[in-house]
């Protein structure tokens, strides 16, 4: 069993991007579970074609304690067999969603939740690693295997630098690496040559491109990954090259984070930031 | 033995207890211990109010101690929240001795423990509303209650619970002071920081906030009694024969009222200075209420601070304070004539809070005991400067003193009774030696003013010359 966590900034496309492509590791015969760590509880909408199922959080607090759930509850399966769960949390501004995540996991790790035949676990984590409990997927035992979510945009490249630290931190007390980044376009110029420059002074390398296609969108206004509501679409066949190339992936690496003026220096060589 | 060879020999005793230590912790704990020596200043000579490092082990409390424990807990027609899991409540429910009078569940809530019992869920998703189900609660089953005071435990700061606006709107739905105090324990390095947070929110939410009421000439206030074993009506009694009018004590056997009100006398007097100086010092700036440190522990000490106390007043005070002192003078020299050939030459080591290693001293001395060791657990500098004077040359002192070094100056040293607290007490009862409880006086009590005396000299003779510790040799030493 792989355990595969997802980080990128906040919007950068993490949740369609997981769900199209375990879709796709679906496809090929993988078992796989997906648990969203993120309170907004959008992690699995594509999957089970419904926002907000039953999140641990929500029912944990309906019924007073986490204790008093079953399994069964919280971890449905859907399109393609794909087993669905969320942490869920607060709404924002109270409370600590972090500990949220940490409860929800250890909850379905200790119920029984990774059953022997599951190939994949894959954790799709809210924005930035904020604090402790949003790095909880990638401390030990847990996701020994990361991908970073980012586009040629200033922030979203920021984001992937930052959570490389956080994942030098785990990488170095634990046996978590970084598998790769996926650029998910956003249209930048230069898009591509910025990425894999990234990926190189990352230690690390761009493990697809995911070119921008508005049938992503006209699949998820109908709570539809692509591949099931268009599976001849050329957008669903590069969810498949991903799946592929995450499978057969063994570039495990230990990023090496830039400081800020390196990464302003690369944006720079792009073009991107004007002097 | 000299003086001067009393100091040589506890000089040598501090290097040989400091080898214990690796290098850097002997360079730390070197600065918190000092001997008394050419009356020198004492806060030049001890370090203190600093961080304790991790490995030492410390006697120290937390700012929720402090805050829950000392300041606002005795405060008892007023229900008090300890906001977080249940263990800081629970653990620091009905161990104080702070006693309180009134009726239970109508005018006085100290023997109760109200806590919002954190729960997993409550962390995740917040205890903001959970906090006003429990104040709606409390005012359901008790609506005599005066205000809420609401604690707030570690966790409650870490995940960002505004408890001041759940209070600002509680106290207005429930017209009644309700009171977010901030005394997260991982603040600050000691109780000390509660205290001074526990002052602060009397500051912002009751002072001057009351019904007001006109001064008499003779009101006075007693600031930072906290009533242990009836402390605090001890020191009443005394103020109260001598003519002078006790209209609020804070925070022992206190209410909110009193707490509005503080400001509103002639003079506030204070005894633990260390955890009210704070407010003592903000009434003296903002509303002009003068204070006074006084000491009611032991004759000679009493005696002085009624003088100087009577001082403050008009000569109708000070004669009746002569007349007290008088009167008392004799029956105190009745429980001396007693106890003190027991207890004469008998040596006394002594770790405590916030004002006994200094204020007791002088009742040890007036039963003809030496205090030859003394010690804070979270002064500041002040409190050392303050203590000197009480304090005899070749006096050890130690701040933050650790349980290693406690214990190996207690078998160097050989005090004939130790006092300190309840971490202490068995470790030193069963090196066979005598020991008082002197933060909770072991169950007994009041040791304050003339009431309290007596007591004091019975419960030390009770120790020193118990019977028991000539039974306690070890068979295989016989």
């Amino acid at each position: 069993m792989r355990q595969i966590a997802i980080y990128g900034k906040g919007g950068i496309g993490k949740s369609t991007t997981t769900q199209n492509t375990v879709v796709a590791l679906a496809e090929m015969g993988r078992k796989v579970t997906i648990v969203g760590c993120d309170p907004k509880a959008d992690s699995t909408r594509l999957i089970l074609h419904s926002k907000a199922q039953t999140t641990v959080m929500d029912l944990a607090r309906e019924r007073g304690t986490v204790e008093d759930l079953e399994l069964d509850e919280v971890l449905v399966e859907g399109y393609l067999g794909v087993r669905c769960s969320e942490s869920g949390g607060p709404e924002p501004g109270v409370g600590c969603a972090g500990r949220g995540v940490i409860t929800a996991i250890n909850f379905l790790e200790e119920n029984g939740a990774y059953t022997a035949d599951t190939d994949y676990v894959f954790y799709d984590v809210l924005g930035d690693v904020v604090c402790g409990g949003f790095a909880m997927p990638i401390r030990e035992n847990k996701a020994k295997e990361i991908y970073i979510v980012t586009s040629g945009e200033m922030m979203a490249m920021y984001a992937a630098n930052n959570i490389s630290k956080g994942i030098l931190k785990y990488a170095t007390t634990g046996t978590v690496r970084l598998g790769g980044l996926i650029c998910n376009s956003r249209v930048v110029d230069k898009e591509l040559e910025l990425i894999e420059a990234l990926a190189k002074r990352l230690n690390t390398q761009m493990i697809h491109f995911m070119p921008r296609d508005n049938e992503v969108q006209r699949a998820e206004v109908r709570k539809m990954t692509v591949i099931e509501y268009n599976p001849t679409h050329k957008q669903a066949d590069e969810y498949r090259a991903l799946a592929k190339k995450i499978e057969n992936n063994k570039m495990m690496t230990i990023p090496t984070p830039l400081p800020m003026e390196e990464l302003e220096e690369l944006l720079m060589e792009y073009g991107i930031m004007e002097m | 033995m000299s003086t001067k060879e009393i100091i040589d020999f506890r000089k040598q005793v501090v290097e040989e207890v400091l080898e214990l230590y690796p290098e850097k912790a002997k360079k730390n704990r070197r600065q918190h211990i000092t001997i008394k020596e050419n009356n020198e200043c004492a806060s030049c000579a001890v370090k203190s109010n600093s961080k304790t490092v991790p490995g030492l082990m410390t006697a120290r409390g937390c700012a929720y101690a402090g805050a829950k424990g000392v300041v606002w807990g005795p405060v008892r027609d007023c229900t008090h929240i300890s906001h977080g899991p249940v263990g800081c409540g629970y653990y620091s429910w009905a161990n104080r001795r702070n006693l309180a009078e009134g009726e239970i569940g109508v005018d006085n809530f100290v023997p109760f423990l109200f806590t919002s019992d954190f729960q997993e869920s409550d962390i995740i998703y917040g205890g903001d509303k959970k906090l006003e189900k429990i104040i709606h609660e409390i005012v359901g089953l008790f609506p005599n209650t005066k205000g809420v005071s609401i604690l707030s435990e570690c966790p409650v700061g870490l995940i960002g619970d505004d408890i001041e606006s759940v209070s600002r709107r509680m106290a207005e739905e429930i017209k009644l002071p309700v009171i977010p105090v901030r005394c997260e324990g991982f603040r600050g390095i000691s109780q000390s920081l509660g205290h001074h947070i526990a002052n602060d929110a009397i500051r912002d939410h009751l002072i001057g906030k009351g019904p007001g009421r006109e001064v008499g000439p003779y009101d006075v206030g007693i600031i930072g009694d906290y009533n242990i074993g009836g402390d605090a009506w001890a020191s009443k009694k005394i103020l109260e024969e001598i003519g002078l009018n006790v209209v609020n004590i804070w925070t022992g056997d206190s209410t909110i009222e009193m707490l509005q009100n503080g400001h509103l006398v002639k003079l506030n007097l204070i005894h633990c200075y260390r955890s009210m100086n704070y407010m003592a010092r903000h009434m003296e700036e903002t509303y002009g209420t003068p204070w006074l440190e006084f000491n009611f522990f032991g004759p000679t000490k009493i005696r002085e601070s009624i003088l100087k106390i009577a001082a403050m007043f008009d000569d109708s005070i000070m004669e009746k304070a002569k007349t007290v002192i008088e009167k008392y003078d004799a029956e105190m020299q009745k429980v001396i004539d007693i106890y003190r050939p027991r207890l004469e030459g008998k040596k006394v080591m002594l770790y405590v809070g916030g004002l006994r290693p200094r204020h007791v001293v002088g009742a040890y001395e007036d039963l003809g005991m030496e205090v030859i060791g003394t010690g804070y657990e979270f002064a500041h500098g002040e409190d050392y400067d303050k203590s000197m004077a009480n304090l005899k040359d070749g006096t050890l002192i130690y701040d933050d003193v650790t349980a290693i070094e406690i214990e190996e100056f207690v078998s160097k040293l050989k005090p004939d009774l130790v006092g300190s607290g309840i971490k202490e007490k068995y470790v030193f009862e069963k090196m066979g030696l005598p020991f008082r409880q002197m933060h909770s006086w072991d169950y007994s009590g009041p040791y304050h003013g003339y009431q309290g005396f007596p007591i004091f000299a019975r419960d030390m003779d009770m120790a020193v010359n118990s019977p028991t510790w000539k039974a306690v040799k070890a068979p295989w030493t016989k």
